[in-house]
């Protein structure tokens, strides 16, 4: 059995809500002042999740950079080994909005995606950029 | 984006960030021909493109979107439109009578005239100066901001152990983004009793990664040689003044100031607009538009947001308000509106109602404020200058991190209403 204080990120009040469980089961949640806050709770006590946003080095871009983010939220434990493998990762000019950078980011089934469009060099400095 | 402009626009918009762009956009939706936007940096999108972070669009767009994602959505409608975008052009210039002075490489110093002027320079960041931290002037004390566009845009990395003072939002998103990057983030430092970011980046900023967000507690001097080697942290008392005796010392090389935003209006200082000392952006009426006749202002220039979808709502307002300027459609009122301040709010925008609504389709004024305390069961009220109650909505929370809005409908306002004030208190209990 597992005691948790979890704070509720649903809205402002930011209620401390106390889940009591194991991995598998809930025994109990307190704490909570709405119904949202319980189902926010238990999500948060079973499977922590996040959507990761970072940046992609690029070679021969307008930018060294182009910002990126997990498709879908990854599972918390799982962030610093994506750190990881994203920092072994150089993608060339140019960068589509939207374009997958790694698929199934280490395991999770989750891909990794460019949030912004990177030109290759020679065509910003050609004026093409907007 | 164009490589010349001309010397003669209906409408000019300084700054392309979110406000600027969407202004533009929503100008030319309703019929503004010939606008011009400004742009001094060298890529458009204002500070979105460095907010890599998720948390924009949910208002807006019904769904959530980084801030790189979020500019995209107008930037892409740029090529199409009939808008002229001119980046790397600095507007050092602009006088009552709406000639703007602006500066690039390419057509040196020129000169515009313009019917309308839109102001959407955005805010700056405090900094040490604006804040007087005592100790040594060395290397490694920056602005949270600067250092997000540091390590989001030109991919560096400016230390190693950082030191965050302030918890506001930007503070907040800095110490994860740097602890992901493989800096070691002590502590975020806030002055107040409490954290004015959003729970959710408490939680997700901090919290997941164990750094300690210590409230009452600020810097009080910074040491070393030609870099940050350490500094000295104190609790403070109720006035906030540092408790003597409380001091430690914390060994890092990188001091990150996140200590709010200030509205950058030098341009508007020059044209003589009387500014709010409370928002620190210009006094507007409900059309957004200042002291002077067809110079409107909007996003962060005119009230620090917190949220990107508010400020694209109010760049539709204002670039409503320049097409019914242009087109001389609009009619004063017989006496002007003055909305004020009252219990627990600090601030509300807009400060004047001055035109008669004309638009069928517009029944509602909506009012963008905050209050000066966090209120739990909160009531938000407007009232009129005989103290009778117009309008009130309930809240489960309101605080002065996050912008509230109330919205008031405009049958309620007759010919004679000239006051109006707006206040949040604690329901009372059992009223529903
Ligand atoms: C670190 C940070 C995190 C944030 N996180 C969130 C979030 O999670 N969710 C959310 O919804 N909102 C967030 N925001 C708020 C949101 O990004 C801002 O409210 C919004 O970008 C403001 O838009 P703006 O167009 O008014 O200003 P800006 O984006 O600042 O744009 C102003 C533009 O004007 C240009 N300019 C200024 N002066 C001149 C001049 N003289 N000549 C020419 N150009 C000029 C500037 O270069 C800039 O491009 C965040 C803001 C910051 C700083
Ligand atoms: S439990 Fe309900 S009231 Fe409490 S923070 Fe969550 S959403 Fe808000």
């Amino acid at each position: 059995m597992e005691k948790k204080e979890i704070i509720c990120i649903s809205c402002p009040l930011g209620c401390r809500v106390e889940v009591r469980g194991d991995g598998e089961n809930i025994e109990s949640i307190e704490g909570n002042q709405c119904p949202q806050g319980r189902e926010y709770a238990r999500e948060e006590f079973m499977n922590p999740t996040r959507i990761l946003p970072t940046t992609v080095r690029v070679s021969g871009g307008e930018l060294p950079l182009v910002s990126v983010k997990t498709e879908a939220p990854i599972p918390r434990d799982k962030i610093f080994s994506a750190m990881d493998q994203i920092a072994q990762v150089t993608v060339e000019a140019p960068v589509k909005l939207g374009e997958v950078i790694i698929e199934d980011l280490v395991g999770t089934g989750v891909s990794l995606v460019a949030t912004r469009r990177v030109l290759s060099d020679k065509k910003a400095a050609d004026g093409e950029k907007v | 984006m164009v490589s010349e402009f001309k010397d003669k626009y209906q409408l000019v918009i300084i700054g392309a960030g979110p406000a600027g762009l969407g202004a533009a956009l929503a100008a030319e939706e309703r019929g503004v021909k010939d606008i011009l936007l400004l742009e001094r940096d060298y890529f458009l999108g204002g500070i979105l493109p460095q907010c890599i972070h998720n948390g924009f669009g949910l208002d807006y767009f019904g769904e959530e979107l980084t801030g790189p994602e979020y500019a995209h959505r107008f930037i892409d409608r740029i090529p199409e439109s009939t808008v002229q975008v001119m980046d790397e052009t600095m507007v050092l210039d602009i006088t009552p009578d709406k000639e703007i002075t602006a500066l690039n490489r390419h057509q040196g110093v020129q000169k515009i005239e313009a019917k309308a002027v839109l102001l959407a320079m955005g805010c700056r960041e405090r900094t040490r100066e604006a804040i007087k931290i005592p100790g040594d002037r060395t290397a490694g004390v920056l602005t949270a901001g600067t250092a997000q566009r540091y390590i989001n845009i030109e991919g560096y990395l400016p230390g190693r152990k950082v030191i965050v003072l302030g918890s506001g939002d930007i503070g907040l998103i800095m110490a994860r983004r740097m602890t992901l990057e493989g800096a070691e983030v002590d502590s975020v430092l806030e002055i107040m009793p409490y954290s004015s970011g959003l729970v959710r980046n408490k939680v997700q900023c901090l919290d997941d990664f164990d750094i300690p967000l210590k409230l009452n507690h600020t810097l009080t001097r910074i040491e070393g040689d030609k870099r940050v080697e350490r500094v000295v942290v104190s609790r403070v008392n109720d006035d906030l003044e540092p408790v003597p005796g409380s001091e430690q010392t914390v060994e890092c090389d990188t001091v990150l100031l996140a200590v709010g935003l200030i509205p950058e209006n030098e341009l508007t200082k020059q044209m003589g607009i009387e500014l709010d000392p409370v928002t620190g952006g210009a006094v507007v009426n409900e059309q957004r538009e200042t002291e002077i006749n067809g110079v409107f202002a909007c996003g962060n220039v005119l009230q620090v947001h917190d949220l990107v979808d508010y400020v694209t709502e109010e760049s539709e307002i204002a670039a409503r308000a320049v097409s019914e300027y242009l087109s001389r459609r609009r009619k004063k009122r017989r006496k002007k509106i003055k909305l004020t301040a009252g219990e627990q709010i600090t601030y509300v925008v807009p400060h004047r109602i001055d035109y008669v609504y004309q638009d069928k389709d517009k029944k509602t004024l909506k009012l963008f404020l905050r209050s000066s305390v966090p209120v739990e069961e909160a009531e938000l009220k407007v009232v009129d200058g005989r103290g009778q109650e117009l309008i009130s909505s309930r809240k489960k929370i309101v605080t002065p991190g996050e912008m509230e809005t109330i919205i008031l409908p405009l049958q309620f306002l007759d010919e004679d209403t000239e006051e109006l004030t707006v206040s949040v208190t604690k329901a009372s209990q059992g009223a529903d």
